[in-house]
């Protein structure tokens, strides 16, 4: 497994060297793997790129110039997105950044726990709590939530921030990825030294274990944050004051008013944007130090 | 692999008799469970009793005396199968049904093509630019599914539209995106643009794990790099590609939020398109709880009967190909 960083540092990382190829042609290029993936990645930018731009129009810009070409609106759009409601918006942004940060972080807590116990002890029923716990992936969301919602109204917890963040706290995936990275970066001999040292066991699992486990937490974390930044289903279902709603069920009904008012458009076009950049900003930022690869559970070995 | 390392102690604690082997013991059998116990009734409250109370409602249904009015006049009774009865004759769900098996029917095969793809592409030798294409196709993970349903939604709108703009200079016609068929195709392209990374990463993960001798041999007999993708990577990383099959089913199964995203810009998505915005206008527009958890139970079973068929005839032809 090579990392973005270590592809960087050798461009040639492709090719296999001291293979029968001389030099010169090693230098050439695969064309079509290349242009395939230049496709491929202009295809994923494309809606970036025309929300970048469109976001610099002025309403009247929008319907009447070329879509490609930078309008001169964007410092009035962040201005009339600000002032919408009162500022609403970047009450979004708080609520998003609230959600997914402290959701991520109580989930990859609650997974570090359960992906320990799972990987590094041997005890009745392991393999069963393991795979009830997978089970949850399975079941879809809107199944859990319109339950999770009648049961936190009988609690009169609905319409609160604490109706989105602790049904998001249990993790299946989390609680998978979490076991695989323990059972990877724990190794036994030291969990047992670390017990004739007559360490307890809360002291091995936070001292010994945890520090081991990092980067596959990172892992968790953001693979969580990114679940929670991105979920609309379950804000919608539970709130109803938006003051509380997060990012994404914010531009939902700031499209749903603006659909008929076109006028509305330059201000969910922006909105969109600025929704876009921190996550897109984030990945773009760890990928210099950690491995899109450890999304899929992938390991040294 | 986990059980056979870690066979060595927590079963038989003799090995290690320095401190105190039955305290050592006793501790390491209760430890788990306590390092579980958040996972367990976090499970316990937001996914055991929901499911179960969701079954409860789905066998109740609410009956009303006299004209309705007044406290007692509505209670809630046992309905029997009532409700899946009538959730399996209700033409709104089937429509739904068919809409996604449909739509699904676009979306796996073209997003886990493009996904193997793209991952034999980054994964072939003297490839350009791949770690910025790998970013870019991953890109789209890191956007909202709301927020891709809304910039794509905007893309399909003629008045803002590049593609139509082009189309209008050329003189072409111009399909309206978001009706009749091609509504399918502007949903499925939303979902593949959307999902096409994470699987590239997770199908290109399991192509770096293959040691590189298992080409060599394939090299020196002159295969050509489409013939050792062919017969060699595919059948190499088949356990992923039944993986991410699997969990596509199951996500484009469950599709909501980009066609809820789509409806205030078109007529022609209806608030119960797909089988799980019929759940959502039964619970929450009609307030039929009743009826919403029959139709939620059977579109778990129908989710788990599909995903652990696939698993199991995938399971039956890796079995086949290897005693071949």
């Amino acid at each position: 497994m090579s990392s973005l960083a270590i592809r960087k540092a050798s461009p040639a990382a492709g090719t296999t060297p001291g293979t029968a190829q001389g030099p010169p042609l090693r230098r050439r290029i695969a064309l079509v793997p290349t242009i395939t993936l230049l496709i491929g990645a202009i295809y994923c930018l494309l809606p970036v790129a025309w929300v970048v731009i469109a976001a610099t129009k002025s309403g009247s810009e929008l319907f009447s110039t070329f879509t490609f070409l930078p309008g001169s609106g964007f410092a009035d759009n962040i201005k009339d997105l600000s002032a919408y409601r009162d500022g609403v918006y970047w009450k979004w942004m708080g609520n998003s950044a609230l959600y997914a940060g402290l959701g991520a972080l109580l989930s990859t807590v609650v997974s570090a726990f359960s992906g320990y116990a799972l990987a590094i002890y041997r005890f009745r029923g392991r393999e069963t709590i393991f795979n009830v716990l997978l089970a949850g992936v399975l079941m879809p969301p809107v199944i859990l939530a319109i339950p999770q919602y009648l049961l936190l109204a009988k609690a009169d917890v609905t319409d609160s921030y604490l109706s989105v963040l602790l049904p998001l706290i249990l993790s299946p995936y989390g609680v998978y990825l979490a076991r695989i990275y323990a059972t990877a970066a724990v190794p036994a001999d030291v969990v047992e030294a670390g017990r004739m040292d007559g360490a307890s066991e809360w002291r091995i699992f936070t001292r010994v274990a945890l520090p081991m486990m990092v980067p596959g937490l990172v892992t968790v974390f953001l693979f969580q944050f990114v679940a929670v930044w991105n979920n609309f289903l379950l804000p919608y279902i539970m709130l109803s004051d938006d003051e509380k709603f997060p990012i994404t069920l914010g531009l939902y009904t700031l499209l749903e008013q603006g659909a008929n008012t076109p006028a509305l458009y330059t201000l969910v076009i922006t909105g969109a944007l600025l929704a876009v950049i921190p996550l897109v900003a984030l990945f773009l930022v760890i990928q210099r130090f950690w491995s899109l690869d450890l999304l899929s559970g992938a390991v040294k070995s | 692999m986990t059980s056979a390392r870690r066979k060595s102690y927590g079963v038989k604690g003799a090995p290690y008799a320095l401190p105190s082997p039955t305290t050592t013991l006793k501790r390491a059998r209760s430890a788990p469970y306590f390092f579980l116990l958040p996972a367990v009734v976090l499970f316990a409250l937001f996914f055991a009793l929901p499911i179960g109370y969701a079954l409860w409602l789905s066998f109740r249904k609410v009956k009303v005396s006299g004209l309705g009015l007044g406290s007692g006049a509505r209670s809630e009774v046992w309905a029997g199968l009532e409700n899946y009865t009538d959730a399996l004759t209700d033409s709104e769900l089937v429509d739904g049904a068919l809409r996604v098996l449909g739509y699904g029917c676009i979306v796996v095969p073209v997003m886990l093509g493009l996904a193997l793809l793209f991952a034999l592409m980054l994964d072939s030798d003297k490839v350009r630019l791949a770690p910025f294409t790998r970013l870019a196709i991953f890109l789209p993970y890191a956007i909202p599914g709301v927020v891709a349903a809304l910039l794509w939604g905007f893309l399909y709108l003629p008045d803002v539209s590049p593609f139509y703009f082009v189309l209008d200079k050329l003189g072409l016609p111009q399909p309206d995106l978001l009706d009749g068929g091609p509504l399918y195709l502007a949903l499925s392209n939303i979902a593949v643009w959307g999902g096409t990374g994470f699987n590239m990463i997770v199908i290109y993960t399991s192509l770096q794990a293959i040691p590189a001798e298992v080409y060599e041999a394939a090299k020196l007999d002159g295969a050509t790099p489409l013939q050792i993708a062919l017969r060699i990577k595919i059948p190499m990383v088949a356990s992923s590609l039944v993986l991410t099959f699997f969990f596509s089913i199951i996500a484009t199964l469950q599709v909501f939020n980009e066609p809820t995203t789509l409806k205030p810009l078109t007529n022609s998505v209806s608030t119960t398109w797909s089988p799980l915005m019929k759940v959502y206008q039964d619970a929450f527009g009609k307030g039929d709880i009743y009826a919403a958890a029959a139709q939620a139970v059977i579109i778990a079973l129908v989710t788990l009967v599909l995903s652990f068929g696939f698993l199991r005839a995938a399971n039956r032809r890796t079995k086949q190909e290897a005693a071949r």
